[in-house]
C-alpha cells in the first residue's frame, strides 16, 4: 500500500498582513491543509532570497511567500521592494533550472483569512501534482560527500 | 600621445598614481601602477587590455595615495560610474584616460564619463548573448543539469569576487559564519548558493565587463548569470547599471505600477 505524497510547504509571511490573515483563518475555523509550516517575518522586505534556498535545501517541496497588498505595507514600501526582488530572483532561479512553479508569491491581507485557507489548499494540491522536489536537496549529497550539520545560531 | 598624456598628468601632479596596463610575458598585458612620470613609457593600451582596472580604484590603500588616474576601457568607465552612483568615489577623484577612435580622451568628471558611455560603442558581449539565448531555449531540467555541472567545478577561490569592481563589501555574506549562509567547502550546494547569491547581489549593478568569467581558473561562465539578470532588469524596469553617476539601482527603488503577473 503506497501512502499519498504529503508535501512539505514552508511559508514565509509578514507579521502585519498574512500572519494576521492566517490567524484569522484559525479563529474563523477555516479548514485547510496541514502541510504548511509558517515562519513569521516583520515584513516581506525582510525575507532574504537565501531563506528560500535554505528551505529547498532542507527538503521543502514548495514555498509560499506572502505579505501585505501593495500600498498596505506597515512600513509603507517593504512589499514593493520585495516584489522587485522576486521579479529578479524568479528569473534567476528559472535560468538556473530551479522549479519556480514551486514558489508561490501572494498578497494576503489581515482580513483575508478565507483567501489564506484557499491559497494553502491550492498550493498543496499543485505541489502534490508536481510530486516531491529533490533536485535542490540532492545537491548536499553530491560531490565530496554530505555536508556536516550547518551552524545556525 | 597616450604616454605623453600620462607623463603630463603625473608630472603636473594632477594625479598621484596612475593605474594602467603594461607588457607582460607571453604577449600578454598586466596591470601597472606608478606615481613617477618618467615611468609613463611602460604603459600600453591596445585590444589586449580588457581587464577592468576599476577594481583597484576602490581599494583603501590606493585611495589613500590621493588622486587616481586610470587607463580605462568602456567597462572600466561604466564601473567608475557605478561606483560613483554608490557613493564610493567622489567627482574629480578619478581621472580616466579612455580611447575614442585612436584619440585619447581625458574623462576628469562624471559628466564626461556619462557622455562617453552614452556614445554608441560596439557590443563586446555578442557571444555571451548567444550563449544566454541557447540556455534559455533549453528545458528546465536541461538548464539545471547544465548549471549543476558547470558550478560543480567551482573551487571556491573567490577570484570572481576579487576581480569584480562591484564586489567591494568589507564583509561578504559568504565569509559570515554565524549564521553560516553558505557552506564553505567547494561542495555542490555551497557552490550553487554562492553563485546565486553573487548573481543576486550584482543584479542591476553589474556593468557587464565579464571580469568574473575571465578570472575564473576553472572557466565557469558565471558572468552569464549577471548578464542575463541585467537584460531582464532592463526589460522589466528600464534601469541599466554603469550609465549614470547618480543612484539608479533597480532593487533599491520601485514603482507602484511594477508588473506583478506572478503574484497570487
Amino acid at each position: 500500500m503506497s501512502e499519498e505524497f504529503e508535501p512539505k510547504i514552508i511559508s514565509f509571511v509578514c507579521n502585519w498582513c498574512t500572519y494576521a490573515g492566517a490567524d484569522l483563518a484559525g479563529t474563523s475555523r477555516v479548514k485547510y491543509a496541514s502541510n504548511i509550516r509558517i515562519i513569521r517575518f516583520p515584513c516581506t522586505g525582510r525575507i532574504d532570497f537565501m531563506l528560500l534556498l535554505k528551505a529547498f535545501a532542507s527538503g521543502a517541496d514548495g514555498i509560499i511567500v506572502s505579505g501585505c497588498h501593495p500600498n498596505d505595507c506597515h512600513y509603507t514600501s517593504g512589499n514593493f521592494h520585495a516584489r522587485r526582488r522576486w521579479v529578479v530572483f524568479r528569473k534567476l532561479l528559472d535560468f538556473i533550472g530551479i522549479d519556480t512553479k514551486r514558489i508561490c508569491f501572494s498578497w494576503v491581507s489581515a482580513a483575508e483569512g478565507a483567501k489564506w485557507g484557499q491559497l494553502v489548499n491550492e498550493v498543496v494540491a499543485d505541489i502534490k501534482k508536481l510530486g516531491p522536489y529533490e533536485d535542490y536537496a540532492k545537491l548536499s549529497e553530491m560531490g565530496i560527500g554530505p555536508i556536516e550539520e550547518e551552524v545556525y545560531v | 600621445m597616450f604616454k605623453e598624456k600620462i607623463e603630463k598628468l603625473l608630472g603636473e601632479g594632477k594625479v598621484n598614481i596612475m593605474i594602467g596596463y603594461t607588457e607582460s610575458t607571453g604577449g600578454q598585458v598586466r596591470v601597472f601602477f606608478t606615481g613617477l612620470s618618467q615611468e609613463s613609457n611602460e604603459f600600453v593600451f591596445d585590444d589586449r587590455c580588457v581587464q577592468n582596472l576599476a577594481v583597484y580604484v576602490n581599494k583603501p590603500e590606493i585611495k589613500a595615495i590621493g588622486k587616481i588616474g586610470i587607463v580605462a576601457n568602456l567597462s572600466t568607465v561604466k564601473a567608475l560610474l557605478q561606483l560613483a552612483s554608490e557613493s564610493q568615489i567622489k567627482d574629480g577623484q578619478v581621472i580616466a584616460l579612455a580611447m575614442n577612435e585612436n584619440n585619447v580622451i581625458e574623462l576628469d568628471t562624471f559628466a564626461k564619463m556619462e557622455e562617453f558611455v552614452a556614445n554608441p560603442h560596439k557590443s563586446a558581449n555578442d557571444e555571451a548573448t548567444k550563449k544566454i539565448q541557447e540556455i534559455l531555449n533549453m528545458s528546465r531540467e536541461k538548464r539545471w543539469e547544465y548549471w549543476t555541472n558547470e558550478l560543480s567545478s567551482c573551487i571556491k577561490c573567490y577570484a570572481c569576487r576579487s576581480a569584480c569592481p562591484m564586489c567591494y563589501c568589507t564583509q561578504c555574506t559568504v565569509d559570515c559564519n554565524q549564521p553560516q549562509w553558505i557552506p564553505v567547502a567547494s561542495h555542490h550546494q555551497g557552490n550553487m548558493e554562492w553563485h546565486i547569491l553573487r548573481a543576486m547581489h550584482l543584479a542591476g549593478r553589474c556593468v557587464g565587463c565579464g571580469e568574473c568569467s575571465r578570472a575564473c581558473p576553472v572557466d565557469i561562465p558565471i558572468s552569464l548569470l549577471s548578464f542575463m539578470l541585467n537584460d531582464h532588469i532592463k526589460d522589466e524596469f528600464g534601469q541599466v547599471a554603469g550609465t549614470k553617476a547618480t543612484l539608479d539601482y533597480a532593487l533599491s527603488s520601485f514603482k507602484v505600477e511594477d508588473k506583478e503577473n506572478f503574484m497570487r
